[in-house]
């Protein structure tokens, strides 16, 4: 999709600077005349909306570790000096705090519509594989975040998902051991967390980078998944057209943001980690943030450590593959009217692990789990074989027409062709 | 690279009234971001309520002795000084000082044994050596700089060397004979 | 576009529901909802409230809780109980031992408290405050309202999203302190141990803390209290003043939450505009989006 350069340096610095360092060219080109689908709905924001929440993340979580202190002794309180004393503190942890939940909120919104709309498909492999090593990278460091104001969930949190690690043979426990700095939780440990977390979000902020020159260099997939034919008529320029749309859609996301920091701030969250950490006492029921829940689920589902842990970490790793899995050419799951009844599905069972990975590991939570991780699997499987038999329904033969309901004679074109499922 | 909007020849010329409103209520809500992310910076309660004003004995320091503290986490000579000390600071004309000053004005009166300055050189923030037995105390029998050779007074003025500046006296006041409060 | 609003609302509204708060309070009957002047968006705290409040805990709780977490010189400060700085210099300086130093003889000493001084623990650390309550360690009460909580439960925590309820501390805090109970038959209680309703398991090592007439409250007017001083009322007025502890910047918060809300409300209904008029300038008028 990316054509010549449009850019036109206008004054002599601005051509100066272009022909040594020829950066506002590229802005222009992948922020102003980058010619985006012109059907593109608006879960298409949330691409923009992830962007803006990095940055907040990013600039909230700077100002914090300007006044938080990664000792084990002094975390807590120095989270409470945050809260109490700094100015605006408790509005700046606040945001950082439910605005992990929200980026999340808005990465699964970003996945789910990836799925629908068939936007790992070629020539988009790499684009979507870039995502989900975002995605990992984010629950890396999420999952570390949450360590650092070293509450009883910050702990005990810490001390479940590290032993994770010690489910792996022969090399297991020296890991564990490795990732502690020590031979259980503790200060060394918080110490390597805070690091870690300082600095993974700007690695986030690189495969980001990748990910949007892959996105720019193979164009946007869209509602209809029909390849760009004819920029001129199925495209609009990115500015105005799409800035002030993912404008729209990121207010309207701060609005659902500022809903929590301001009213419902600790909803998100564990009231345990109001508690200090406590290594003599685990609380009653340890539970990962929400964000982690389906894949806790599936975990505990697996009634083998070694099993279990694979079984979590292949629920993620398995998404990388989909590319190849899914063997249907048409890619958006409006005209596969089969594969749509089962992304629905995977959505439900999705929330359903959810649900179960904040319930107690008694029945009949134990047996529902199993079920709907033998259901979550199988979605993938169900991709593989649907794409043989499904027919599809016809696809529109463009954009444009899908937009204008082939009534393409209003720009002077011949009326669409009859339909027809393309490749 | 040709797009749809290229066949039209209706870009408005006049930016309306709607995109400008939108365009100040961007412009309104940025400015707001820069004020929780820029007054966290300031000084925090606890650092502020921590400044609260202090006592201080100065029966302990002999004449001739100075002692070092700290409020709000800076540094305050206390000297007492000897009838020598006192002396020269009263006799210097004032319209020859880089930054003219009397004793009178730099210490209490009735108290004019004791001086109470803060003890970071004007120039660039060391601190001045003249406290302890044996340091050299400069040219004026006050403080020397040993970072860049600023020489004050027994009154704490400069006198020589690159700071601008007298050492500045801190709020204080004498609660008894030799009872002080800093702050 | 009806549709894809919908669905992403769906997705959204979902994603959500999972983030059911996992809460230990199995085998105790929900606590009852109080009625919080601080509740809802435009919540506030009384002042009068707070002020009684902060009688219970200093002349009940603290005897046995630390709430270290407050300084004295946060009594005074806006959007808490209200006391003036002179009445915080005094109440600090009421307590003549806190420790500080080491002095110039290289010792701790005790000296008056000042505002800036955290309020004074009982006990030194856990081990002193185990020591002395028969093994139990009382926790600091400072954060306790938001460290406490009981199961909402399916659907009602998605419509606390919509109702903001969130008092699940203050409203559990109530019913411990007013809970305790004769034990049912067939329990028997160890020594040390005491029956409350609402207590997970039911066996918690406080003793009742409170009894009627125990704190006396400001005189009114007339000469006598304008509440009751009774369990009950001071164990509204307690766990109030400790939801102020534990979120002393509550009313900032939500005052800011209101204004942000409505900016943000008028900016989308401006870019909603905005991009309508944009994208009306396509000549075929394509975008219903």
């Amino acid at each position: 999709m990316s054509g010549h350069s449009t850019y036109q340096p206008k004054t002599g610095i601005e051509r100066w600077l272009d022909a040594r360092l020829p950066i506002v060219r590229l802005m222009h080109d992948s922020a102003v005349s980058y010619p985006v689908p012109r059907n593109l709905n608006l879960l298409w924001t949330f691409g923009g909306i992830l962007v803006f929440m990095l940055v907040a993340q990013i600039i909230t979580g700077v100002i914090l570790a300007m006044h938080y202190t990664p000792n084990a002794t002094m975390a807590f309180n120095s989270v409470e000096h945050i809260m109490r004393d700094v100015n605006f503190g408790w509005l700046l942890r606040y945001l950082h705090s439910n605005g992990a939940s929200m980026f999340f909120v808005a990465v699964y919104i970003h996945i789910f519509r990836g799925l629908y709309y068939g936007s790992y498909k070629a020539p988009r492999e790499v684009l979507w594989i870039l995502g989900v090593i975002i995605f990992l990278l984010m629950m890396a460091t999420a999952f570390m975040g949450y360590v650092l104001p070293w509450g009883q969930m910050s702990f005990w949190g810490a001390t479940v998902i590290t032993n994770l690690f010690s489910a792996l043979p022969v090399i297991g426990e020296t890991i564990v051991t490795f990732l502690w700095g020590g031979y259980s939780v503790d200060n060394p440990t918080l110490n390597r967390f805070f690091s870690l977390h300082f600095l993974l979000p700007f690695m986030i902020a690189g495969v980001v980078v990748l990910h949007i020159w892959a996105l720019h260099h193979v164009g946007q997939n869209n509602p209809t998944g029909v390849e760009v034919k004819d920029v001129k008529k199925d495209t609009v320029p990115f500015t105005p057209y799409a800035t002030i749309k993912d404008l729209f859609g990121m207010v309207c996301f701060m609005l659902v943001f500022a809903w929590f920091v301001f009213y419902q701030p600790n909803f998100m969250g564990h009231a345990d980690n109001y508690i200090p950490a406590n290594p003599a006492s685990t609380p009653a029921h340890i539970v990962p943030e929400w964000y982690f829940l389906p894949f806790y689920a599936i975990l505990r589902a697996i009634p083998d450590k070694l099993g279990g842990v694979l079984a979590m970490g292949g629920a993620i790793v398995i998404l990388a593959f989909l590319p190849w899995i899914d063997t249907s050419k048409v890619k958006s799951m409006t005209y596969r009217p089969i594969a749509r009844q089962f992304f629905w599905m995977f959505v439900l069972v999705c929330i359903g692990l959810g649900y179960l990975g904040a319930m107690p590991a008694d029945e009949p939570y134990v047996t529902i789990s199993r079920i709907l991780t033998v259901l979550y699997f199988g979605f993938f499987v169900a991709l593989a074989l649907i794409g043989i038999f499904e027919r599809p329904a016809p696809l529109p033969t463009s954009i444009a027409d899908s937009v204008l309901g082939g009534s393409g004679a209003r720009l002077g074109h011949a009326t669409a062709a009859a339909p027809q499922a393309k490749g | 690279m040709a797009h749809a909007t290229d066949t039209t020849g209706t870009e408005p010329t006049r930016r309306d009234f709607l995109m400008l409103t939108t365009g100040a209520f961007g412009a309104v809500g940025a400015a707001a971001l820069v004020v929780p992310l820029l007054g966290q910076l300031a000084p925090d309660a606890q650092v502020v309520a921590a400044g609260a004003p202090i006592d201080l004995d100065l029966a302990p320091i002999a004449e001739g002795q100075a002692i070092k503290l700290f409020w709000r986490g800076k540094l305050i000579f206390v000297r007492n000084r000897t009838k020598k000390e006192i002396d020269e600071a009263k006799a210097v004309d004032v319209a020859t000082l880089r930054d003219p000053q009397t004793d009178e004005q730099r210490t209490k009166a009735g108290h004019e044994r004791y001086l109470v300055v803060y003890g970071n050189c004007t120039h660039l923030g060391c601190v001045p050596l003249g406290n302890a037995a044996g340091e050299p105390k400069g040219e004026f029998d006050g403080w020397f700089c040993p970072c860049h050779g600023s020489h004050y007074d027994s009154s704490g003025r400069i006198r020589k060397g690159p700071a601008p500046l007298n050492l500045p006296v801190p709020p204080y006041a004498f609660t008894a004979d030799t009872k002080i409060k800093i702050g | 576009m009806s549709l894809r609003l919908s669905l992403a609302g769906l997705v959204t509204g979902l994603t959500l529901a999972v983030s059911a708060p996992v809460l230990a309070a199995e085998g105790a009957p929900k606590p009852p909802a109080q009625s919080w002047s601080f509740a809802g968006p435009f919540g506030k705290f009384d002042q009068a409230q707070l002020q009684r409040g902060f009688k219970v805990a200093k002349e009940v709780c603290a005897n046995c809780h630390a709430m270290n977490l407050i300084r004295f010189r946060n009594l005074s400060q806006p959007g808490g109980p209200g006391f003036t700085p002179s009445q915080v210099a005094a109440l600090a300086a009421s307590y003549t031992n806190i420790k500080d130093g080491p002095n110039d003889a290289g010792e701790m000493f005790e000296r008056p408290g000042r505002p800036a001084d955290a309020f004074p623990a009982p006990f030194a650390n856990e081990q002193a405050a185990r020591a002395a309550n028969g093994g139990a360690y009382p926790p600091p009460i400072d954060m306790l309202a938001k460290a406490r909580t009981y199961t909402r439960g399916f659907p009602t925590f998605i419509f606390d999203i919509f109702t903001q309820y969130q008092e699940q501390g203050p409203d559990y805090i109530v019913a411990l302190l007013t809970g305790y109970a004769e034990p049912p038959a067939g329990v028997t209680l160890l020594p040390g141990q005491n029956y409350n309703n609402y207590m997970p398991g039911h066996l918690i090592a406080m003793p009742k803390p409170l009894s009627d007439g125990q704190v006396e409250y400001p005189k009114g007017a007339d000469g006598k209290s304008p509440v009751p001083e009774t369990v009950e009322q001071y164990s509204k007025d307690v766990a109030a003043f400790m939801v102020w502890m534990a979120e002393p910047h509550l009313e900032a918060r939500k005052r800011m939450g209101f204004q942000v809300m409505i900016f943000l409300a008028l900016f989308a209904g401006l870019l909603y505009f905005t991009k309508k008029k944009i994208w009306s300038r396509l000549p075929d008028h394509a975008s219903a989006h």
